[in-house]
């Protein structure tokens, strides 16, 4: 199944719409001699299925990748296409729709809602979206049974574990037919077992069809990922996509 | 790693026939160390010669049955009692190849560094996926937990060689932004430092801040 989500992100791109994609993407903050690129002519394409983790030293423009995504942010050059649509093109209520229906966020800090349950922090974006409450909560239980999380759904945030309470962000992200996950550093606050219970599940989304975007700076969450981009000073450096596994046991010795 | 530990702790359990011994520690290891049989045979008859193992029935090499012996069963216990020496450290190739990179002129030790961390970056994407399988698939038995602690060492490991790269970028280029303050001559002449003709040197702010993974 790996394999195959491998093969459709990286392997048959162009032969059907990807979920994201960056076209020169430039942000400069201010103007003339004191202007700022934080990002500088990005290209990057997600295709569904597809799970690529960005990676790069503070102030090498992850984040502004990541909020240029997902339209939280304008690009000041090149564009942002979220499922064929270009971001730029959109009014601001076309936009707001787009950043509920297709994109879903999973912060460092979680984000829940406090005072909403677990099933009432999923189906909170499904109604705004015009779902009845009553499917919401449907979706939302069931995005919850998805991540055997189901005992959980009348709980509080602060009834949750960190582990969980991000457990429930990603349902949240992926609830309805949002299929493009943005992710920024989402283990963070997580013990090491937490996070990587974080990762199989952001994993399994994408081998399910989802898209995810992810930032870290842990090479061992990045793993996880189909593709790691690495950014230097607002320009992708380097990429390093996973290959056959079998490759690295054949002849004699791993390392 | 001896092989010669590996055969003995696999004895204690009962005796066993070479080949069996074969298949069984490399479904402990997942294949990452593939034994020849060749190699099996020849451990086998210096530990019988050490009075480790003794063989059982007759016949040759390859039909003989071999059992560990009280000997045996004592050096065992001591293996798994001693830790694995790390004072003598073996020798890496890229810390080699780091510390000869930085004393070079002309050798772009950014560029080695990106590129090697590229690499260990993929190999572990690659274990990464060998483990989510095990992961998936249970583990429900002593070899396949066996082989997943295997592959989460390969996949520490190479995190701490990523780790530590980024430690090299970001110690190079502070002292290289240390020695451009210091004299703005010396800068060309640093180790480390970015080529002024190829991108500008960094900031100075950035080159204080940890690399990608630190």
């Amino acid at each position: 199944m790996r394999a195959r989500a491998a093969d459709r992100g990286t392997g048959q791109a162009g032969s059907e719409q990807p979920v994201l994609r960056l076209d020169r993407l430039g942000r400069v903050h201010g103007s003339g001699p004191t202007a700022v690129h934080a990002l500088r002519e990005v290209d990057l394409t997600v295709h569904a299925g597809e799970f690529v983790a960005v990676m790069g030293p503070s102030g090498s423009g992850k984040s502004t990748l990541l909020t240029l995504a997902g339209g939280l942010d304008s690009a000041t050059e090149g564009r942002v296409l979220v499922e064929g649509r270009d971001l730029a093109g959109l009014g601001r209520a076309e936009l707001a729709r787009v950043r509920r229906t297709s994109v879903g966020y999973v912060f460092q800090d979680y984000n829940l809602i406090p005072a909403l349950t677990a099933a009432e922090n999923i189906a909170l974006p499904r109604e705004l979206d015009g779902a009845s409450r009553r499917s919401a909560r449907r979706e939302a239980l069931d995005a919850l049974g998805e991540m055997n999380l189901a005992e959980l759904a009348d709980r509080f945030p602060d009834e949750l574990s960190g582990g969980q309470q991000q457990r429930v962000a990603i349902a949240r992200a992926l609830v309805g037919d949002r299929r493009l996950v943005l992710a920024d550093e989402p283990t963070g606050a997580l013990d090491s077992e937490s996070g990587e219970a974080v990762l199989v599940l952001l994993r399994r989304r994408c081998d399910e069809g989802a898209a995810a975007v992810m930032v870290t700076h842990e090479a061992r969450l990045a793993a996880w990922a189909d593709r790691v981009i690495f950014l230097r000073d607002g320009r992708i450096v380097d990429e390093s996509a996973a290959g056959n596994p079998e490759s690295l046991l054949a002849g004699g010795g791993a390392r | 790693m001896s092989i010669r530990y590996g055969l003995l702790a696999l004895l204690e359990t009962g005796p066993r026939y070479g080949s069996q011994l074969r298949t069984e520690f490399e479904s402990r290891t997942g294949a990452t160390w593939p034994l020849n049989i060749g190699q099996v045979y020849t451990t086998l008859s210096r530990l019988e010669r050490d009075g480790l193992i003794v063989p059982e029935g007759g016949g040759d090499a390859k039909q003989q049955l071999y059992a560990i012996t009280g000997t045996g069963r004592r050096e065992l216990a001591d293996w798994y009692a001693r830790p694995v020496d790390r004072t003598q450290p073996a020798r890496d190739e890229l810390a080699i190849k780091l510390a000869l990179a930085v004393g070079t002129p002309g050798v772009d030790v950014r560029a080695i560094i990106q590129a090697q961390r590229a690499h260990t970056l993929k190999a572990m994407q690659d274990y990464t996926r060998l483990k989510a399988r095990a992961l998936a698939a249970g583990p429900d038995s002593q070899e396949e937990m066996a082989w997943l602690l295997v592959v989460e060492q390969l996949i520490f490991a190479a995190e701490a060689e990523v780790r530590w790269l980024d430690h090299c970028e970001s110690r190079l280029l502070r002292f290289a932004a240390d020695r451009a303050a210091a004299s703005p001559a010396a800068e060309r002449d640093t180790p480390g430092a970015p080529d002024p003709e190829r991108e500008a040197p960094l900031p100075r702010a950035a080159a204080e801040t940890p690399g990608g993974a630190a």
